[in-house]
């Protein structure tokens, strides 16, 4: 029996996913110096936990955002809304707890950008503190992304996806919730409940992967 | 009173057709009413215009005067909407014996015109009416949506002769507002208002925008700093005039960076249709690139639109 090795190697470019005709060429560079985030390289802050949100439509990630912070949390949080990865060098920013990557099914190009955005992630993210979120699937009529594509793109990175309506007030809220509580593991402020756990256990929930089927 | 300023009165006045004669006479101010009630106005023009002329003398007029007489010729409108009216009636009635004509004066030198459109052997059909909008101190007119494509070109036959104009062209530029399509084709849709800080740092109007919670960071703020400025820049502080669509024809070779593949090959044009709408066409561009929908700056064939006063465009490969 073949299982897949559950740990991937530091420093990967990630290599060797599927080049099919519905995800776009990625050239597989692996990640370089300072353009890279890392998930240790700084001290955590105290009892503080910030999330980064990659994604192009700045407006649902600032409605996303919003609403987490309306969250009743008893830890510091901190949201970074960033459009692509890299980040600007300049800014002086905390250690990043988790990365959600936003895809809006409407638009290829929101896809295409979060596709050039993970090169500049060190593997050790997808160790349970990296996500995806698809937005828009609701309005299938204006998908153009098909939802096959953001499946295979999350089970190569090896992360979870979460498929919420960010317009939707109701279902942003409830995604709020969910990522806060995530996030709160993320930093660890969760005792004895890791990333990595967190990552089992919504892993095991899955549908069989689409290679396996 | 000079020769000379004799002389250009008596040229100037000659000018002026025998139906604006009373109304710029009076426009200009200078001989006084009970002074004009002497005049036979019903003599021929050439004795109107010296007893006009003698009453100048008497009243000693300058240069300045005369100047002035000048302008007002200039200004009043010489067109004369009456003449256009009935000869634009008399064209079509000459074509068509079955057809309804009707006319209502608007604001600013505006004529509505109302057409409706018979056969030779039918009365003309009052329900469905072509409105057009004749602004006769600009080459321009704007029609509704024509059902018998055949009668458009006798309308714009008959526009055209009648306005005194040698040829019409047909605009790419269609809309349900007239308001919009007449600040694009008069470029009144600029109008900045004057405001006192005219130089307002585009920091401040970024943090008045959102209301920011602290524990919020933007990355890219740089980044979105100057989307909003190319955004600004392209389309203005202004509201936009509204439009629905934008269309456009392609009739272009395919271009592609895989070498072969079978569109590749293909010697003859591709032809496809793009059509772009919405309630408010321009302000939908002018948000997309600020919504992080496209890249700053857009297309040009996009931005174009006001400018070039076109909305239907088609494109070929040069």
């Amino acid at each position: 029996m073949v299982t897949r090795p559950s740990v991937l190697p530091l420093r990967a470019g990630l290599p060797h996913f599927e080049r099919s005709a519905r995800t776009s060429r990625a050239a597989v560079r692996p990640p370089t110096g300072m353009s890279v985030l890392r998930p240790l390289d700084k001290q955590p802050g105290l009892n503080t936990a910030t999330i980064l949100l990659v994604g192009t439509e700045d407006a649902l990630l600032q409605q996303l955002a919003d609403s987490m912070l309306k969250e009743d949390c008893t830890s510091e949080l901190r949201v970074h809304l960033a459009r692509s990865l890299p980040l600007p060098s300049s800014v002086d920013r905390p250690r990043i707890d988790l990365i959600v990557f936003v895809v809006n099914l409407h638009s290829k190009y929101s896809l295409r950008n979060v596709e050039e955005s993970l090169h500049h992630v060190d593997a050790t993210f997808f160790l349970g503190k990296a996500a995806f979120l698809a937005t828009g699937a609701g309005r299938e009529s204006h998908c153009s992304v098909h939802r096959n594509t953001i499946v295979k793109l999350a089970h190569t990175y090896r992360s979870p996806l979460f498929f919420c309506d960010l317009e939707i007030e109701g279902f942003r809220a409830t995604m709020a919730q969910r990522l806060v509580r995530m996030l709160q593991i993320c930093a660890g402020h969760v005792p004895g409940v890791s990333a990595l756990n967190l990552l089992s256990l919504l892993r095991s929930s899955e549908t069989p992967a689409p290679e396996d089927l | 009173m000079d020769e000379t300023v004799a002389e250009f009165i008596k040229r100037t006045i000659l000018k002026i057709p025998m139906t604006e004669m009373m109304t710029i006479l009076k426009a200009w101010d200078f001989l006084p009413e009970n002074q004009l009630q002497t005049v036979n106005f019903r003599q021929r023009k050439e004795s109107l215009v010296q007893d006009l002329v003698l009453l100048c003398e008497s009243k000693r007029a300058s240069l300045r005067d005369a100047a002035l007489l000048d302008i007002i010729c200039e200004d009043v409108d010489l067109f004369d909407m009456e003449r256009f009216k009935s000869s634009f009636e008399k064209i079509l009635r000459r074509a068509l014996k079955n057809v309804t004509v009707s006319f209502r004066d608007a604001e600013e030198n505006a004529v509505w015109i109302r057409i409706a459109w018979g056969t030779q052997y039918r009365k003309p059909n009052q329900y469905k009416p072509v409105y057009v909008v004749y602004y006769s101190q600009t080459p321009y007119a704007f029609t509704s949506f024509c059902h018998l494509k055949s009668n458009a070109p006798l309308l714009s036959q008959a526009l055209t002769v009648a306005s005194n104009h040698h040829k019409i062209v047909k605009m790419d530029l269609r809309s349900r507002y007239l308001d919009s399509l007449k600040a694009i084709v008069f470029k009144q849709y600029n109008q900045k208002f004057e405001t006192h800080n005219s130089t307002m740092p585009l920091q401040e109007t970024l943090e008045l925008d959102m209301h920011m919670d602290s524990r919020i960071i933007h990355e890219n703020r740089i980044e979105k700093e100057r989307v909003q400025r190319v955004t600004q820049e392209t389309f203005g502080d202004y509201p936009q005039p509204r439009l629905e669509f934008a269309q456009y024809k392609l009739e272009t070779k395919f271009k592609s960076d895989f070498h072969g593949g079978i569109l590749a090959e293909r010697k003859e044009p591709l032809r496809c249709l793009i059509k772009f709408s919405s309630p408010h066409l321009l302000e939908a561009l002018k948000s997309l690139a600020p919504a992080g929908i496209a890249d700053a700056p857009l297309s040009p064939l996009l931005t174009c639109i006001p400018n070039k006063g076109m909305n239907y465009f088609k494109i070929r490969d040069k």
